[in-house]
């Protein structure tokens, strides 16, 4: 039977690898994917906390935190495809119209 | 002790997200990074939390991963790929992320929830009516709000996207 922690393990090393890929690439699209990851590790951890305490409200926390990430990530390819048709790329480094 | 499937989910999903950054192609970043999804709808499903899994891969799977391919080859060029990642730079990020691991990990494992006795999941779960129950009852607010969020979110999207804006501002400029 599986417990508790392996869940929680599992959630930790999905948002170390986030954090990993937010902090090297440069890719705005891969930029992205690590919020996703991140994203998808605090939702595993909301379940596996809410099946723990046998309690509905993590589930249902979990669906809010799916939905919202799904219209995050429509905005974000939108800025994406207009920055990307302004420079020409997605390097995030290029991105200079807002440094002062 | 985990069995089996436990074992091969979490290789799927934790592979397929190292994948989903590190792979030389984009787009099959983007594929691995919807197995990924599919891997964390299987963890949801051995978490007796059929909805929340049958939701994830609607929206994960299904609306997220198309969007991202779909933004992939629309911005698709030959230099996109070449960019190299700073070495130096890598390697801190991959000692930060050991760092996370590693601090996070610690205070998890002596905070006692991995004790057997604590953490076990043996208990009966819990209704999906439980779920839309709450959600119509006490959270009925919050999923309106969530609705006019989503509304909002899709409009600003296409707001941003449009093209029309972009051509006068080129013409003004010629």
């Amino acid at each position: 039977m599986n417990q508790l922690i392996d869940f929680v393990i599992i959630s930790i090393a999905l948002f170390s690898i986030g954090i990993y890929g937010l902090v090297v690439k440069r890719n705005a699209i891969r930029m992205i994917f690590s919020i996703e990851i991140i994203a998808n590790a605090a939702n595993l951890n909301l379940v596996a906390f809410s099946r723990h305490v046998q309690n509905v409200e993590g589930q249902v926390f979990a669906l809010f935190s799916i939905a919202i990430a799904a219209a995050e990530v429509a905005v974000a390819l939108g800025i994406i495809i207009i920055a990307y048709r302004l420079y020409k790329q997605i390097d995030v480094h290029e991105f200079r119209s807002l440094k002062g | 002790m985990v069995d089996a499937y436990f074992v091969g989910v979490a290789v799927l999903t934790i592979g397929t997200s190292i994948v989903a950054l590190e792979s030389k192609e984009l787009i099959y970043g983007a594929i691995a990074l919807a197995i990924s999804m599919l891997g964390i709808a299987g963890f949801f499903l051995l978490l007796d939390a059929q909805f929340v899994a049958m939701f994830q891969i609607t929206v994960y799977v299904g609306a997220v991963a198309v969007l991202v391919i779909f933004t992939v080859m629309l911005v698709r060029t030959q230099d996109l790929f070449s960019a190299k990642d700073d070495k130096g730079r890598k390697v801190g990020g991959i000692i930060l992320a050991l760092v996370t691991m590693g601090g996070i990990g610690a205070i998890f494992l002596v905070s006692g929830i991995s004790d057997p006795m604590f953490g076990n999941l043996e208990s009966t779960p819990t209704d999906v009516k439980e779920i839309g129950k709450s959600m119509l009852t006490y959270y009925s607010p919050a999923l309106i709000v969530l609705g006019f969020t989503l509304a909002g979110a899709v409009i600003g999207a296409l707001a941003l996207a449009r093209r029309e804006g972009l051509l006068k501002e080129n013409e003004s400029t010629n």
